[in-house]
């Protein structure tokens, strides 16, 4: 199939960037979004242009580098798939494909479509743990869990970290990704002691690092390629109010 | 070069713990004043820097991508096995040991397998502590599923994503000491260089991939984590970005690099579709607890499925061959790896193949949806299926997988001793990229075990106990502005420079390629002499060319991604060169590597018995039964081989046979 494109250029953090046009000839169905780019580069590397710079690793939906906003959409048309999981198939020959980098102001964008997203790891250092000293750990069976909490846990725990939530909300906010750590930790018996702490420091983090609020958009949750649900934005809304009034009647008292 | 395994003596059960009790210890008051270096954030460095900052060590930690949490280990899917037996299946820590030690057909050391073995169960406490949230049964237990090599339930897992969720595991823990200021991270920086000071491994060069700068880090020792050299093939199911390069430069400055022939071809990889192509991936393992492999035994058949002109699902049972189940009726479709994979491509090889490219046999669900239900499968793989159809566009549920070996991890790395030192001192080695414990094969699930074990558990002693044998004096003595440092970091600018000077024509995804299929061809499934010696040839050649036509687009100081590849590139092509030559001098097949004048015929008597199938891998245990480790001569000379004899004290070596 033959594209247009139209990817956003930003030679670095300092410099504005804008979009340019490319026209891509004989792209093969079979290939993924990101394969497509490769094809893109080197054509690109043969006319001596600077190749599109982008970030990508796994190539499997998992790991989370990847992060293109496709036709206005975090990580394209597909449901619950990845950037690099979609494949040339959904699309037709002929497309104008336009492709920015994720857009928030707590991930500056570092070059073409590279952002800075160390902000979601600082939320983590904040509080996206259970602390748990190496050697220990009690037996793994000795607190038998539900089969539906693990799940539930589990569904949360499946997010990627990739931040397509936070470009695809027009707040740039991170509820759902800290709502997914949150839900995860705190709904394990294991997280139970860390609960309240979890809760405000991660919450507390969120803001300071420029994220911005919740406004119920549900944007982030179309977005998700894990299908995390808005369900566990709730469930951090509820831990925190428990452990902000928790947390004033042990200061009042 | 001085390779002393220094395996503790005693009982292979005891030794471990005889030499956890005598090792030296750092006083916890102390400890602050050592500093280590780990480069690599995957399941064994993470869990490395997180445990060591615990203790009060000083850590610094370095990882390429962006975030520590996007380390490849992130991509295991199907489980972490521990010798918990807790399905009553008469599992035990010996048991995995002998089942590790004969999956990797007796080229692993014996006493860091049963020490892995052993640590196994305490892997699983620390996970589920940290709030990994595995796969549990109705009555709050945690469950268990079968995997390639054993004939017990003792893999954990988390959904597919069990990779993930460890990582995040280890991840969470890292940050916390992050946060706290134990640990410095530094993402998007990768180590081109170690640097050592009197011998001694004090401290690394990176490049930050956003502003280019070379910096120097000093340290008291340096643990590498740096994973696998599975791109050397190009095709692989590594992620883009997994590179041979910090074990290389490593290799480059002394340390010896151990079995780098030995590969792991991944039975169970989509098939290729076309040369636009940048990655494999893979279809865990576990789909092999329900899934049947088959291939049509006419190959008229074949030949109308990979026209499309007949479904597979109209070939009647009595036409498809179960070559597992018939090859290997007690292991079945649970072969393990290296078995599986050839017995792929020999069905291929013969004209069985069917998907478009001729190279894909069957991985059926029909009888296993027939017996459960669609649910109850859809439960077991339903993210695997779904990830199957989004990159091939067609419903496991209802047509056949089509399935083709693909490279997967690397056994081979830099050798380490039963401390996972290197041979070049305070150089600690863990992880994928050490060679110790899987031998020439690894079993499914035991990667996860081994980062993990490594990380957690070993460790924290040994890199105490190097640093306490140096003593509380040398403490922090090496600065970056030792004269080595300023010597190191000048070699690693004048690469790049020269990288950049060159200004060819040919880009170095182009020469990526071009040494992928060189390797794929003479140094993949099957090697040969012949073969070997020509892709010897072609490398040079490559090599040669590589340094005369590459071109790099773009600057040294800004974020340049093909500048990095290109020197990743550039080691992978010289590092190419050494894995054939090691493939070439191992005259023996045994696990992943697989030499086409050493296997068993008809005319083996072992064959006329029944007890193995001819096209069986032949080891040669007299000649062969040692770790081969070379050591860097210099560019432009040959490196020299030196030995580590393997010597099994608990276990005999036997012909593996999984009938």
């Amino acid at each position: 199939m033959n594209l247009h494109l139209k990817i956003w250029r930003q030679k670095n953090s300092e410099q504005a960037g804008g979009f340019v046009g490319y026209d891509l000839p004989e792209v093969s169905e079979d290939s993924s979004f990101l394969e497509m780019l490769d094809i893109l580069n080197e054509q690109l590397i043969d006319k001596e242009e600077s190749p599109v710079a982008f970030d990508h690793d796994c190539r499997e939906g998992i790991c989370g580098t990847c992060s293109l906003v496709i036709n206005g959409q975090a990580h394209g048309p597909e449901k619950a798939t990845t950037a690099c999981q979609l494949h040339m198939r959904h699309f037709s020959d002929g497309d104008t494909i336009t492709i920015e980098p994720w857009r928030a102001k707590a991930f500056p964008v570092q070059k073409d479509l590279i952002v800075d997203r160390s902000s979601f790891d600082s939320i983590i250092q904040a509080g996206g743990f259970i602390t748990a000293r190496t050697g220990s750990a009690p037996d793994a069976n000795e607190i038998p869990i539900s089969k539906e909490i693990a799940d539930k846990s589990m569904d949360a725990a499946a997010c990627i970290g990739c931040g397509a939530c936070v470009a695809a909300c027009p707040n740039g906010s991170a509820m759902l990704f800290a709502g997914a750590k949150v839900t995860h930790l705190n709904s394990l018996p294991q997280g139970k002691a860390e609960k309240d702490r979890r809760v405000l420091a991660v919450v507390n983090s969120m803001d300071e690092a420029g994220f911005g609020n919740c406004t119920n958009y549900g944007e982030c949750q179309e977005a998700c390629p894990k299908e995390i649900k808005l369900d566990v934005i709730a469930k951090m809304n509820r831990d925190y109010a428990a452990a902000s009034i928790r947390g004033f009647f042990s200061k009042a008292g | 070069m001085e390779l002393n395994a220094k395996i503790p003596d005693g009982p292979v059960a005891e030794k471990w713990t005889n030499h956890k009790s005598k090792i030296k210890l750092v006083n916890p008051a102390n400890r602050r004043k050592y500093h280590v270096i780990i480069v690599g954030s995957g399941l064994a460095g993470a869990s490395a820097a997180a445990s060591m900052a615990e203790m009060g060590y000083n850590v610094s930690c370095f990882c390429y991508q962006d975030s520590p949490r996007r380390a490849h280990s992130i991509a295991a899917q199907g489980g972490i096995n521990a010798a918990k037996n807790y399905q009553n299946d008469g599992d035990s820590t010996y048991r995995l040991f002998y089942d590790t030690v004969k999956g990797g057909d007796f080229r692993s050391r014996e006493a860091n397998v049963y020490r892995l073995a052993e640590v196994s169960g305490n892997i699983i406490d620390q996970s589920v502590a940290q709030g990994v949230p595995f796969a549990r049964e109705y009555g709050g237990l945690l469950d268990n599923r079968s995997f390639g090599g054993a004939q017990v339930s003792r893999t954990f897992y988390a959904r597919g994503q069990t990779g993930q969720q460890l990582l995040l595991g280890a991840y969470q823990q890292l940050s916390r000491q992050i946060g706290l200021g134990q640990v410095k991270m530094y993402n998007r920086h990768e180590m081109l260089d170690v640097v050592l000071v009197d011998g001694h491994a004090k401290g690394i060069i990176t490049r930050n991939l956003v502003n280019g700068k070379i910096e120097r880090f000093a340290g008291d020792c340096v643990v590498m984590a740096t994973g696998g050299y599975g791109n050397v093939f190009f095709l692989s199911t590594n992620a883009q970005g997994c590179n041979v390069t910090a074990a290389y430069r490593a290799h480059r400055r002394g340390a010896g690099f151990a079995n780098p022939c030995y590969t792991q071809i991944h039975p169970t990889c989509i098939p290729v579709h076309g040369d636009q192509q940048s990655k494999l991936t893979l279809m865990s393992e576990s789909l092999r607890n329900d899934g049947r492999v088959w291939v049509p035994k006419d190959p008229e058949t074949a030949k109308k499925i990979r026209e499309s002109k007949m479904h597979p699902g109209d070939v009647p049972d009595e036409e498809r061959d179960y070559f597992l189940e018939r090859k290997y009726p007690s292991f079945g479709n649970l072969a393990p790896r290296d078995i599986s994979s050839r017995a792929a491509k020999e069905a291929c090889d013969a004209g069985l193949g069917i998907a478009s490219t001729g190279l894909g046999v069957f991985l059926d669900f029909r009888d296993a949806i027939e017996r459960y239900g669609k649910d109850k499968i859809a439960e077991r793989y339903g993210n695997l299926f779904d990830m199957y159809n989004r990159i091939t566009g067609a419903d496991p549920y209802t047509t056949p997988m089509m399935i083709y070996p693909a490279v997967h991890y690397t056994m081979g790395g830099l050798w380490v001793d039963y401390n996972l030192e290197s041979n070049i001192e305070g150089l600690f080695v863990a992880g994928e990229a050490n060679f110790s414990d899987h031998g020439a094969n690894r079993l499914g699930a035991s990667a996860l075990m081994q980062g993990l074990a490594d990380g957690y558990f070993v460790l924290p002693y040994t890199v105490g106990d190097y640093l306490s044998r140096q003593g509380l004096a040398s403490a922090g003595k090496v600065t970056i502005d030792a004269p080595e440092f300023e010597k190191t970091e000048a070699d690693v600018r004048a690469r790049i420079d020269k990288l950049l000077s060159i200004q060819g024509s040919e880009s170095p995804r182009s020469f990526h390629k071009r040494l992928g299929h060189i390797i794929w061809s003479e140094c993949g499934m099957a090697r040969s002499k012949e073969g070997l010696e020509k892709a010897i040839q072609d490398i040079q050649a490559l090599r040669k060319e590589f340094w005369e036509n590459v071109k790099i687009v773009g600057d040294a100081d800004e974020i340049n991604q093909e500048l990095e590849r290109a020197g990743r590139v550039a080691d992978f092509i010289d590092f190419g060169e050494l894995m054939c030559r090691d493939a070439l001098m191992r005259e023996e097949s045994c696990g992943g590597h697989f030499r086409v004048e050493h296997q068993y015929t008809e005319e083996d008597e072992i064959v006329q018995s029944g007890y193995l199938s001819s096209g069986e891998a032949k080891r040669h245990d007299d000649t062969f039964g040692f770790v081969g480790v070379w050591k860097f001569e210099g560019d432009g000379q040959e490196p020299s081989l030196h030995k580590e004899m393997l010597e099994y004290e608990e276990v005999k070596f036997v012909t593996r046979s999984y009938k």
